[in-house]
């Protein structure tokens, strides 16, 4: 079977983001991007399951702009077998992003399309889930572990109280979650061979989707800041300032 | 404009992150209904009927929506859609689960994680693990909006709405429940505690994390919690990770203890009332959002701070 796994550039997850003075959004100017550390995981996960003999293909995609194709190939050099970019300068939002990814599930016809469980720049949570009803299919969220038997899936889940199982029939959708596993390294002969790998360029119309954002953002801010504290030099002080100061305890 | 409020329970008592939700609910205009989906969640509708400025609460009551499960409830969800002009659930993993479904099968955009209405069609939510705030209008005519609880006050439970039976089969043939594991026990739930421990890596073994820990969190009546670095250690199960993809709270005292305060950490804890931060590092991140720091050993000065609590 063919996993497909979508796949987002977004800002490096070591990077301190700064907000425009003007209010009209993040700095993205000359900041390190990276693939969304979600769907690393995703990547990886689609890779043991081919590893294991579950999966033939694994086709990583992805939504964005030209530069998008370094994280393609990012994808292809952890060890998936073919990308394709839907080229597009706008901003997608996750619903024409599950739209657009129903059309490519319904060219390719995999049987899992595995997701990071968010982007950690909109911080949305969306995606996956849209996809999945779009589609009609069964959706493990936030997976904490990956069971694939025949005809079905058990997604163990990540949840309030703790861990949840789910077992869904094929074909599905699973989101990940952090502790699903931990995402190799590209090594530099991987990283060469994935420059030869077969990357396919399109565009939102080629799929019929057209993008039309549903949300305006009016103002981007800073978070409000606390004031900065005191060190205090002993228990019995903190213990005293809780009390007394902060009426804490 | 009325709006539908999904209740976060598990099936015998209502959590309190819906009656914050409530909240926001009842900032979007004029009132708001309950839904309960669960099975045999009676005494939870009873609860909802409760809460302030509720309307009614529908109670649709049927095994498949014992677990919760996204694709039965949200097309339960969706079959009452056209009642309504929003619908609003907490930010639980509940709802971050189902809500993204209903939304795309009624064609809108979902609004995740709000902190803020602005108006009726107008809200402010997180962007980059807190690091940013968005202010976003959305042109849906129907919205589909999850809360960020600790950004809420609970709503008051004086209220005497009326409960209706919602009678929904669903037809689920791709999904179902198989286990589940839950934490359970005694302890304080972390996401509404009024007092949250949290222990990071510096503990240094799972023993040491809940020697020194519990007594601590058992004198102030706290609820645990750690850093991602200590769940991924293996000190503390993963839902006690207080982090941007962990559990957001934000309660009264916040004691952060061995925690260097990386931003996803921060993300989560940071509009906590008062934070304490204990760590070796007096150059520690954690520092600069605390109130009350103090440098030094946590294994000296945590059992010292639990005695000095007698």
């Amino acid at each position: 079977m063919k996993i497909l796994v979508p796949v987002k550039r977004v800002v490096d997850y070591n990077v301190k983001i700064r907000v425009k003075a003007d209010g009209t959004g993040v700095d993205l100017a000359n900041v390190k991007m990276s693939m969304n550390p979600f769907d690393e995981i995703a990547v990886e996960e689609a890779l043991k399951l081919k590893e294991a003999g579950k999966a033939e293909e694994v086709i990583v995609v992805s939504i964005g702009p030209e530069k998008a194709q370094e994280t393609l190939r990012t994808g292809l050099a952890m060890g998936a077998d073919r990308g394709i970019l839907i080229k597009t300068d706008e901003t997608v939002e996750p619903l024409d992003v599950a739209k657009l990814l129903k059309a490519v599930v319904d060219e390719e016809q995999p049987q899992l399309v595995i997701l990071g469980k968010q982007a950690i720049d909109d911080d949305a949570n969306q995606t996956g889930q849209m996809l999945g009803a779009l589609l009609g299919w069964g959706q493990g969220t936030f997976a904490y572990d990956v069971e694939l038997s025949g005809d079905g899936v058990d997604v163990t889940r990540e949840v309030d109280g703790g861990l949840q199982t789910v077992s869904l029939s094929l074909p599905a959708i699973i989101t990940t979650d952090l502790r699903l596993n931990e995402p190799r390294y590209a090594s530099l002969p991987n990283i060469m061979k994935a420059k030869k790998k077969p990357l396919d360029v399109k565009e939102p119309g080629d799929y019929g989707v057209e993008i039309k954002n549903r949300l305006t953002v009016l103002e981007t801010t800073e978070p409000p800041k606390r004031k900065a504290g005191i060190k205090v030099g002993s228990v019995a002080e903190l213990v005293d300032k809780l009390k007394n100061e902060a009426g804490a305890i | 404009m009325t709006t539908l409020l999904i209740a976060e329970h598990d099936n015998k008592a209502l959590n309190e992150a819906t009656l914050r939700a409530a909240s926001a609910a009842a900032k979007l205009g004029d009132g708001f209904d309950v839904l309960v989906a669960g099975e045999g969640a009676g005494a939870v509708a009873e609860e909802a009927a409760k809460i302030a400025g509720a309307g009614k609460v529908l109670n649709a009551d049927n095994a498949a929506f014992a677990h919760q499960l996204a694709e039965p409830v949200a097309d339960l969800i969706v079959s009452l859609a056209d009642g309504y002009d929003a619908i609003v659930a907490p930010a639980t993993s509940n709802w971050k689960n189902t809500l993204p479904r209903v939304a795309a099968l009624l064609d809108v955009m979902q609004i995740s994680d709000i902190t803020e209405v602005v108006s009726g069609d107008t809200f402010v939510r997180p962007i980059y693990a807190g690091n940013a705030f968005q202010k976003v209008q959305t042109s849906d005519a129907k919205k589909v909006i999850t809360v960020r609880t600790t950004a809420f006050e609970a709503a008051a439970t004086d209220g005497s709405a009326s409960v209706e039976a919602v009678d929904n089969t669903p037809n689920n043939a791709i999904s179902s429940f198989k286990s589940e594991q839950l934490a359970g026990g005694d302890r304080v739930d972390l996401a509404s505690a009024k007092v949250v421990v949290s222990g990071g890596r510096a503990f240094g073994s799972k023993e040491k994390f809940n020697e020194l820990l519990e007594p601590l969190a058992d004198k102030l009546g706290a609820a645990l919690g750690a850093s991602r670095a200590a769940v991924d250690a293996g000190y503390a199960p993963n839902d006690w990770q207080v982090g941007q993809t962990g559990k957001v709270v934000a309660p009264k005292l916040y004691i952060a203890i061995g925690i260097s305060g990386a931003i996803q950490h921060l993300a989560g804890m940071k509009d906590s009332t008062t934070i304490v931060a204990i760590n070796s590092d007096e150059d520690a991140p954690i520092f600069s959002v605390a109130d009350y720091g103090l440098v030094g050993d946590l294994f000296e000065l945590v059992p010292e701070l639990t005695s000095a609590l007698d």
